[in-house]
């Protein structure tokens, strides 16, 4: 416990100091979980490796979990500010540096909700888990290392859009064959 | 949205069977990933879970090796890969699939295998460089939806040492003609910026090109970008203040088109990143922040919607407002606005308020007054983080008044607190506000004793350290610190005999020192009471081995007398067959020493920690072992970082391109800053953070005399000083409890006079008025000045005048540091009585000479010109040849100036004479000689009119230089049409791209009143740059023994076989560098930075350009150097 916590710490500093530049990151990472504390959706701006971010996850999920619906979004952990909200039967939890704005990242959060709700129609936490590849397209589009790569809803699914489309045109002819070759 | 259907996945199986519901329709129950999904949904246990995922790992395995699966088939196992992934199942079998889809399959497939690429790996994943020559191809592809994913993907990692490969082709997406792709191109040398800043240095100018972009997501992108850059140099980029202003006010005006609007706010994340560029800019800087005002107070009015976008930005604009230079109108808006945040009902806003709140009330304490109602109601807060933040206020706020009352509400938390990091925090705050604040012994010792009962083993190191210190060297009373020690003493005897078993293993070993020390202070107390119960300690189970060395040594001080030696005897029979070398050691020591107290009394004197030990870090006496043991043919020692470097030129030369042998190296540099790659300089590094971290943490570090605190970041520091100066005057009056705080409130006018209130609150009130004490306006004074000493209680003694930044090798003798020390200590004074004597020479009686010199240099004008705090705010400029200059230069004063120049440097080649800045008829200039050994910096002063100037101070200043006056005397008076040539030698600290000297010239016109010019002359490195001759294999030891380097690619002057020789020959020509020797396709270099100092480089051709690899032991020179090597060729 101890030395997991050691561990994980110079990790983070690792990378937040090197050397006089101070690496400047918004958001360190990102997380999607159900009330059921499953995971839906991770994206990690900070190289970690895979124990330190299961261990991450699994405290973070129980500790958002435990509080009530009443109180604040905005938690400390460790040296870092969680930021969470809950949508219907999912929690969006971002991780965020002490000094950041956590009311913008609460609508950093928002903002996506609504690029998915557009862009699924009606968003419910089934499409994000059938289609948790899409969602992560829209993410990425949306921010792109931590930070707001383009804040214009039009614009972002514009783009996702293109990229479908390109898919769906070169999808049609293929998979009716590849129907046929399977069955 | 949030009242979208509440579908849970418990409805997950009936929904799956409806096809004809909406959600359904799209989810292709079907699909393989469909069946998986569902298949987990119906089981019941989490050992289920693993069998199934296993056994479709095992599926997905064999079906990705398999040669006969499409890349469609592919696309599809990745996205269930991903999915397993993300339940904690690793996957690693299909990292390599990935990149292979990304490489071969067509535009849909490809996005998959990128996406899965960005899920799987690290950017430090060593199979990053299998993707580099995908990306490379499809930055060149003619689809553009291939392009935005390679640019995607390049963004979120890409590996550093490759970045050249695919820069170029970066940067011509600068210009393409879609703003989605300019976008995404700064975006990804925004990534670049960020993990490897010099490869990118050339393209800056590029950079203002995307910010004048014509569309605001492309601008936007490259704010990012600026913000960093700003951030590290806000001095070279003030002139784009009016810019951001303009383009605040236009976004806050409503030009942006409507798709940016988020809840009808116009573009809110760009508001915030300008707001954030103009703070930097305004900090600090009055006639910076006077351009900003206007906008401020616009972006404060029109915020007013009620709406959490709108809060974001005012809370933003709040901090702008308070970090720049201060304007009181805005101050009473953006106070208005923090008030509302903290009324605020929402729970949110609320928290908002308080972060706000903290982070003004150093400049405005009485914001904190106005709340502190509000403030009160927080502290009982059920959200445990309100609770938190509130705690964190108060801790800004305490002064000597309010300190037992604030302690005693965060020691309450802290008992409740279940979370390591927030008791590591909050325990190093209180330990450094009782250090500060304590009121009196019994109150300071019985804090600490709750911060080391409860900080325990998780509290950081220094707080026992400093502690123990602070008890050793003791005040300026003699009597006051026998009291403490007692104090402390009687205190620890009476927690040992109610039993320590649940007292933390570093409370223990401060218990066992503090007895050792100073237990005969105590006269009732015996002796031999204290080696009992000392000896319990020693048999109980719960103390570790590194406390029982503790409680040993502290024995070994106090076995006296018969009683003693038993015990003594006892004890050392046990141990000295311990299994553990260390108490075993311990236990010889308290043999022998118990036996002879003569010996003892020398060994461990009593009150040793009057005097410093000089500790020996370089280990010199152990010069005799190390050169017998070299002749008698034992391998030199190699340290860490060397040892791995040459492991991995080993391995470096079975690759074959230089630039792929670098990512080899990788796995030390990837951590490192970008100067210095190597083991050695990144551990540095790391402990250099720490030490950071511990300040963050607030935990209770030494305070030295005379250290300033740099309280806040907004803090101004011409302000603080004038406060400073005040609060030496005003000594509060230490309290004792609460009730008695109480009382002082009354006698203390300034203190507001709460308003009337019915029953309940008077509790309230009353709390109020004990936290608050002291944050009246007059009293404000001794909150601004926290860091000012004379408040304090316990202040330190000044020790050792002029080691204060070497502090940390110069240790009390009286074993504070863990034992080790002891050890050498031990060893020390056995084998060598005459190190006692040598000590007493190094006694802190010598006079403080350090802080003299400075005063007398602050305090009137001499010659000695080091360290002036000269400032001067000169745009910057940078011409070619390397200065900044006020005015144009003029041809004919250079020929006039010329025949001034002193004799011995006529002959020496120079720069051109420059004009630094004119008064009236007084005229500045300057140029600078290289020498062979020096760099000389001549400036001229020309007095164009008839009458003298008199009383002429000229003082010179640099962060980057050294700066010497050559002339004896200080030149005073120029007479009428007459120049005066002062000349300065030059030497580097600090390397960097260009240095500057600032200069104040400060004189009497024979009839007016004083007057002073600033001006400020930049000149590059290379002008310190000198040929180092050494031989080949001087070479190659030098190499191995540099720590800093760097890498970067050059572009060759020639195509042919020559090439190599005739771009050294330009280098050599242009920089005064030698080349040591030409072997085929590699070339060495090496070169000296005046007076000194070595750099080395390593040339060598590779694939059409020339890979360089540069080493110093200087951490900036090599990235400075190959900086003008590439501006030597360009020019060529």
């Amino acid at each position: 416990m101890q030395s997991g916590r050691v561990c994980l710490r110079e990790a983070l500093e690792a990378h937040f100091f090197r050397g006089e530049f101070s690496v400047f990151i918004k958001m360190q990472f990102m997380l999607l979980f159900s009330r059921q504390g499953k995971l839906r959706l991770q994206k990690w701006y900070v190289p970690l490796s895979d124990k330190e971010k299961k261990k991450i996850t699994r405290e973070l999920v129980q500790t958002v979990l435990a509080r009530k619906p009443k109180m604040c979004s905005f938690l400390e952990w460790r040296d870092l500010k969680i930021v969470y909200k809950r949508y219907a039967s999912l929690y969006f939890c971002c991780a965020i540096e002490d000094q950041d704005n956590e009311l913008i990242t609460l609508e950093i959060i928002h903002r996506y909700v609504e690029l998915l709700d557009k862009y699924f129609g009606s968003v419910c936490e089934l499409d994000i888990i059938f289609n948790f590849e899409k969602a992560y397209f829209i993410l990425d589009e949306f921010l792109l290392g931590g930070e707001a790569q383009e804040t214009s809803k039009k614009n972002v699914l514009k783009a996702i859009e293109q990229a479908d489309l390109l898919q769906e045109e070169a999808e049609t002819p293929r998979s009716v064959l590849e129907e046929i070759g399977l069955t | 949205m949030s009242d979208v259907v509440e579908k849970t996945l418990t409805a997950l199986p009936s929904l799956l069977s409806l096809d004809s519901q909406p959600g359904a329709a799209k989810l292709s129950s079907t699909s393989k990933l469909g069946n998986l999904i569902r298949g987990i949904t119906e089981l019941t246990s989490k050992h289920e879970e693993e069998k199934l995922i296993q056994r479709e790992l095992t599926s997905i395995k064999e079906q990705v090796s398999s040669p006969n699966t499409s890349m469609r088939q592919m696309k599809e196992l990745m996205v269930r890969a991903t999915y397993c992934e993300m339940l904690g199942y690793e996957a690693s079998f299909s990292y390599i699939h990935a990149i292979k889809l990304a490489q071969q399959g067509t535009a849909l497939e490809k996005r998959v295998g990128y996406l899965a690429v960005s899920l799987f790996l690290n950017e430090d994943h060593e199979l990053l460089l299998l993707l580099v020559n995908t990306v490379l191809k499809d930055l060149q592809s003619t689809n553009l939806i291939e392009v935005c994913m390679a640019l995607t993907v390049v963004s979120q990692m890409f590996p550093k040492d490759m970045i050249p490969a695919i820069l170029p082709l970066v940067e011509e997406k600068l210009n393409h003609p879609k703003e989605i792709i300019r976008r995404k191109a700064v975006l990804a040398l925004y990534k670049f910026y960020q993990i490897a800043p010099n490869q990118v240095q050339h393209i800056h100018n590029k950079f203002r090109k995307a910010l004048c972009d014509k569309d605001p997501g492309v601008m936007t992108a490259s704010l990012h970008i600026y913000l960093q850059m700003i951030k590290e140099n806000p001095e070279g980029y003030k002139d784009l203040t009016a810019s951001v202003v303009t383009i605040l006010k236009q976004v806050v005006g409503g030009k942006l088109p409507m798709d940016f609007n988020y809840h009808s706010v116009p573009a809110p994340w760009l508001q915030i990143q300008l707001l954030r560029i103009l703070s930097l800019l305004g900090k600090n800087d009055h006639s910076t922040s006077e351009i900003m005002y206007e906008v401020l107070d616009e972006s404060l009015r029109r915020a007013e919607m009620n709406h959490n976008i709108t809060y974001a930005i005012l809370y933003e604009c709040v901090k702008c407002i308070y970090t720049i230079h201060p304007k009181s109108e805005l101050l009473e808006k953006a106070a208005k606005c923090i008030g509302n945040f903290v009324l605020s009902q929402k729970i949110n806003l609320k928290y908002l308020g308080l972060k706000a709140l903290t982070y003004v009330v150093q400049q405005d304490p009485r914001l904190a007054l106005q709340h502190q109602m509000t403030i009160i109601e927080c502290l009982d807060h059920p959200d445990l983080i309100i609770k938190r933040e509130t705690l964190e206020l108060l801790f800004r706020i305490t002064n000597a008044q309010n300190v037992t009352v604030i302690v005693e509400k965060m020691l309450e938390f802290l008992r409740i607190s279940k979370d390591d990091y927030t008791t590591t925090d909050l325990v190093g705050k209180v330990a450094e506000l009782a250090e500060k604040y304590a009121p009196d012994n019994e109150w300071f010792i019985e804090t600490m004793n709750t911060v080391f009962s409860v900080g325990g083993d998780v509290m950081q190191p220094d707080i026992p350290n400093s502690f123990l210190k602070l008890l050793s060297e003791g005040f300026d009373s003699v009597e006051e610190d026998r009291k403490l020690r007692q104090f402390a003493v009687d205190s620890y005897v009476s927690l040992l005999q109610g039993g320590p078993g649940k007292l933390p293993q570093r409370f223990l070993q401060v218990i066992s020192w503090v007895l050792g020390e100073y237990s005969h202070l105590s006269e009732e107390l015996d002796p031999a009471t204290v080696l009992s119960l000392l000896s319990k300690l020693l048999d109980s189970k719960n103390t570790s081995s590194e406390t029982k060395s503790w409680v040993l040594v502290a024995m070994t001080k106090l076995c006296e007398g018969r009683a003693g030696v038993s015990v003594a005897r006892e004890v050392s029979e046990t141990y000295s067959s311990s299994l553990d070398t260390a108490l075993r050691q311990r236990a010889q020591e308290l043999q022998h020493l118990s036996q002879d107290s003569e010996l003892r009394a020398r060994v461990l004197p009593r009150d040793a920690s009057r005097e410093p030990l000089e500790v020996d870090s370089s280990l010199s006496f152990l010069d005799g072992f190390v050169s017998e043991a070299l002749a008698a043919g034992a391998a030199p020692y190699k340290p860490p970082h060397q040892r791995q470097e040459e492991l991995a030129q080993e391995k470096a030369l079975s690759l074959e391109p230089y630039g792929l042998s670098l990512p080899i190296s990788m796995s030390s540099c990837s951590i490192g800053d970008r100067q210095s790659p190597t083991l050695l300089s990144v551990s540095s590094g790391l402990s250099g953070d720490s030490i950071e971290l511990s300040h963050k943490g607030g935990s209770a570090t030494l305070k030295l005399d005379g250290v300033k605190r740099v309280w806040g970041r907004e803090g101004y520091l011409s302000k603080r000083e004038s406060v400073e100066e005040t609060a030496q005057v005003e000594v509060p009056s230490p309290l004792r409890s609460p009730s008695q705080q109480g009382e002082a409130d009354k006698s203390h006018n300034q203190t507001p006079t709460p308003t009337p209130t019915p029953e309940p609150e008077q509790e309230k009130q009353q709390l109020a008025s004990s936290l608050f004490v002291g944050l009246g306006s007059q009293s404000s004074v001794c909150l601004m000045g926290k860091s000012d000493l004379t408040n304090q209680r316990f202040r330190r003694k000044a020790r050792c005048p002029g080691t204060s930044s070497g502090s940390s090798e110069i240790t009390s003798n009286s074993i504070v540091s863990p034992p080790s020390m002891v050890d050498s200590l031990l060893y020390n004074n056995l084998l060598d009585s005459n190190i006692t004597s040598e000590l007493d020479l190094a006694s802190p009686q010598s006079p403080p000479q350090l802080s003299q010199d400075l005063s007398t240099a602050n305090g009137t004008c001499d010659v000695d010109l080091t360290d002036r705090d000269v400032t001067a705010n000169n745009p910057s400029i940078i011409r070619d040849n390397g200065v900044v200059a006020a005015e144009d230069p003029d041809k004919p004063t250079d020929l006039c100036l010329s025949s001034h120049l002193p004799a011995e440097l006529s002959g020496l080649s120079r720069s051109e004479i420059t004009a630094l800045c004119s008064h009236q008829s007084l005229h500045l200039s300057a140029c600078h000689v290289q020498g062979d050994d020096s760099l000389a910096l001549v400036v001229f002063i020309l007095n164009s009119s008839d009458s003298d100037v008199q009383q002429m101070l000229l003082q010179l200043d640099s962060d980057q230089l050294e700066v010497s006056s050559v002339s004896e005397s200080p030149v005073q008076e120029v007479r009428g049409d007459s120049v005066v040539v002062c000349q300065y030698s030059l030497t580097v600290k600090r390397p960097s791209v260009l240095v500057e000297v600032c200069g104040v010239m400060s004189f009497m016109c024979s009839v007016g009143t004083p007057q002073s010019v600033q001006f400020s002359y930049k000149l590059p490195l290379a002008s310190f740059i000198r040929p180092l001759t050494v031989s080949t294999e001087e070479y190659g030891t030098m190499w191995l023994a540099f720590s800093h380097d760097t890498k970067q690619n050059l572009t060759l002057m020639r195509e042919d076989r020559e090439s190599l020789t005739a771009t050294l020959n330009v280098l050599k020509n242009k920089l005064q560098l030698h080349v040591v020797e030409i072997i085929g396709m590699e070339g060495i270099v090496a070169c000296r930075l005046l007076p000194d100092q070595p750099c080395l480089m390593h040339c060598r051709i590779n694939a059409g350009t020339l890979a360089v690899w540069l080493r110093s032991p200087i951490p900036d020179l090599p990235d400075c150097l190959i900086y003008h090597c590439q501006r030597a060729l360009q020019e060529h």
